[in-house]
């Protein structure tokens, strides 16, 4: 379905518009939020995006049990990617500007994780993204 | 199927790379995505133990038709109290694996959680071996 567009969508009340697009969001619409610089995959901003969780305990990331997941994150080290790679991670974003390795973006774009930089912090991002609908895992 | 890694203590640039090549083959197999996400996840925390805790490991990966068999043994300081060990909350990990993001003490018990089958054994000074057993249909219990 496209967002905008559609005459049956657009006599949609807006009520009933608001609950559906705040279920999901794509991840460019994600990235807008967070003003963020997509680094790797850009070829699936296109992807959609129910949840998200905070963590820089990848021992952590490793016990939720929900894929397709959105991760923030402070911490950009390959073992990030891999963490997300076991854990059917589809999207990280780094808060605060962390500098992500030149290594860290190849082995995104290898696995098929989409990677953004954001210079907000995780708190902020959280805020932002929840406040925009993204649910938690917990 | 057989398939052999080696792994080297401290080497977190190689951590997790047996895991991802685990993952590929059984994506190949169409093994479904839930099980694979169980086999790969106790898989990487038992991998990345061994980098983090031991000196040299060695992880042998056996696949039939319906079954995966998967045994990772190393050499290194062993663990002294498994059961404690296996407590959440538990960890011994040097400041270099915290910084990498690793050392809550949750790995093991995540890795009872997700094999079908978990056992481990060790011999203080000397190693450990973890052996991990996964049925790749669903209901096949
Ligand atoms: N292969 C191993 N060799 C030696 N000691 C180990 C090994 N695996 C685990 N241990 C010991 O058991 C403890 C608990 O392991 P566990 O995987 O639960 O937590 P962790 O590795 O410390 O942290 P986390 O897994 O949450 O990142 C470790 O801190 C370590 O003392
Ligand atoms: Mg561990």
């Amino acid at each position: 379905m496209n967002r905008e567009n559609g005459r049956l969508w657009k006599n949609f009340p807006e009520s009933l518009k608001r609950s559906y697009w705040n279920q999901v969001k794509k991840i460019r619409e994600i990235s807008e939020i967070i003003e963020g610089k997509v680094l790797c995959c850009q070829n699936m901003l296109d992807h959609n995006i129910e949840h998200a969780f905070a963590s820089d305990l990848m021992s952590d990331v490793l016990t939720v049990e929900k894929s397709n997941l959105l991760l923030i994150t402070g911490l950009a080290n390959t073992q990030t990617i891999r963490t997300a790679e076991m854990s059917d991670i589809s999207c990280i974003i780094f808060a605060r500007n962390k500098k992500v390795g030149s290594e860290i973006v190849s082995l995104a774009e290898e696995t098929g994780i989409i990677i953004m930089e954001s210079s907000f912090s995780v708190f902020r991002i959280s805020g932002e993204l929840y406040k925009a609908g993204i649910k938690p895992v917990f | 199927m057989q398939f052999k890694y080696k792994l080297e203590g401290g080497d977190f640039t190689n951590a997790g790379n047996a895991s991802s090549a685990v993952k590929k083959i059984l994506r190949q197999l169409n093994v479904d995505s839930a099980i694979i996400k169980r086999i790969v996840v106790a898989l990487y925390e038992a991998e990345v133990n061994i980098v983090a805790h031991a000196y040299s490991g060695i992880i042998d990966v056996n696949i039939d038709e319906n079954k995966l068999y998967i045994c990772l043994e190393d050499k290194g300081p062993g663990i002294p109290d498994i059961e404690k060990a296996m407590e959440e909350g538990y960890s011994t990990a040097s400041s270099k694996v915290r910084e990498m993001g690793f050392g809550a003490g949750m790995g093991l018990a995540n890795i009872k959680r997700n094999a079908d089958r978990f056992l481990i054994s060790s011999e203080t000074g000397k190693g450990t071996k973890v052996e991990l057993f996964h049925n790749l249909k669903q209901n096949a219990e």
